[in-house]
């Protein structure tokens, strides 16, 4: 009996992880093993470091609340690495619409257009700048 | 290496705390984050949610979420006027590309989902070997490496926000981006969200705004008649949804 005993504690001393029971009914390491996975979006507050030309554009227009990588994706990789690492170049007409293609379920004052109909599918950067989308008119540009 | 009675009485106390992580089997991977200090919870802004599907692709590509599985998704919601209780809602990829363009009459809206991050989880409690548990600052999180896959937590969580990897078969969900709030970042799909109808929010904070919303505004969360304590909190929820 007692020899089973000390089988049975030495069996669990070697099969339960170290750390089980640290915090609760769980291995406690498990939470630093999954906080140290590498981060793919880098946070627009770095792309702003370094991209201040288009932070000065994004504020004359209505983009200006809307982060890098809603529309370049995951740049962590480009941030580490800039020299090496380049954005993909992006098909606006495609990107564009996801946002602003018409939609009774998107809230009213949100811009929307039937693509079709506004751009027969040609690329939004034909006549709109990203980063300050309004097209102005002569004497607006003027000012 | 020299080393002198006087170092090693200032390493000794320095080795004692690292012999706690030593012995835990991983450093600390964030050592100025504190575990108690924290109590996350997010907002879900739905009239402010466009339904482009932004969260949805960061959610995978910064998780490396297999095609066809989806940590967080999309729904659109249509409710005709003669039956409030029984709303069309459709998801196409998790609304992972946008909606296609669509116009209907009566109350039409999107509304994101995701793991709610429940205090009293019942995916937690139905696991039978401590592979998922809610972590001491609040966030319901997946230990891939001691799972079985044996998939009670997929039944059991009340809202369909789990579902088995089939490229390591074992149980995952969002874990609210945990490698990144630890380390001062928010979520990838906060991040993204144009419209900033998503937002992290730390309960324990004093300062976090979301205690300023939730007294000003009328705010739900998902199942309540659930008891799971859930902390993705809704603003401007219809009662349709579900």
């Amino acid at each position: 009996m007692l020899i089973a005993l000390v089988v049975f504690i030495a069996l669990r001393a070697a099969v339960v992880p170290r750390s089980f029971g640290q915090y609760g009914h769980y291995r406690g390491s498990a939470i630093a093993e999954i906080a140290a996975r590498p981060i793919a979006y880098a946070g627009h507050q770095v792309c702003e470091g370094c991209h201040t030309d288009v932070v000065d554009q994004k504020k004359l227009g209505r983009h200006i609340n809307v982060p890098c990588e809603a529309c370049h994706g995951a740049q962590a990789k480009h941030a580490d690495d800039p020299a090496s690492v380049k954005p993909p170049k992006l098909d606006t007409a495609i990107l564009c619409a996801r946002c602003h293609e018409a939609n009774s379920a998107k809230p009213k004052n949100f811009p929307q257009v039937v693509t079709a109909d506004h751009s027969g599918g040609i690329a939004c950067d034909t006549c709109h700048t990203p980063h300050k989308p309004k097209i102005e008119t002569a004497t607006e540009a003027k000012k | 290496m020299d080393i002198s009675r006087r170092r090693i009485l200032v390493l000794l106390p320095a080795a004692a705390v690292a012999w706690k992580f030593v012995l835990a089997g991983t450093p600390e991977a964030s050592p100025n984050y504190q575990l108690t200090e924290h109590w996350w919870a997010m907002l879900i802004d739905i009239p402010k949610c466009i339904g482009c599907g932004s969260c949805v692709r960061a959610c995978a590509s910064e998780n490396d979420v297999p095609d066809g599985y989806f940590r967080t998704w999309i729904e659109r919601y249509h409710i005709p006027d003669w039956h409030i209780e029984r709303p069309d809602v459709e998801s196409p990829d998790g609304g992972k590309l946008g909606f296609p363009p669509k116009q209907q009459e009566g109350k039409n809206f999107f509304v994101p989902k995701l793991c709610n991050h429940c205090e009293d989880s019942p995916c937690t409690q139905v696991c039978p070997v401590g592979a998922t548990f809610v972590s001491p600052d609040g966030v319901v999180l997946v230990d891939k490496n001691y799972c079985l896959g044996c998939r009670y937590c997929v039944q059991a969580c009340p809202y369909g926000c789990r579902f088995i990897n089939p490229k390591t078969n074992t149980a995952e969900k969002c874990s609210l981006c945990y490698h990144r709030i630890t380390k001062g970042l928010t979520t990838a799909c906060c991040e993204v969200c144009p419209t900033g109808a998503r937002q992290l929010a730390d309960l324990k904070n004093p300062k976090d705004p979301i205690h300023e919303f939730l007294r000003t505004h009328t705010v739900q969360v998902l199942k309540p008649h659930m008891a799971t304590g859930a902390k993705v909190f809704y603003n401007g929820m219809d009662g349709s949804v579900r």
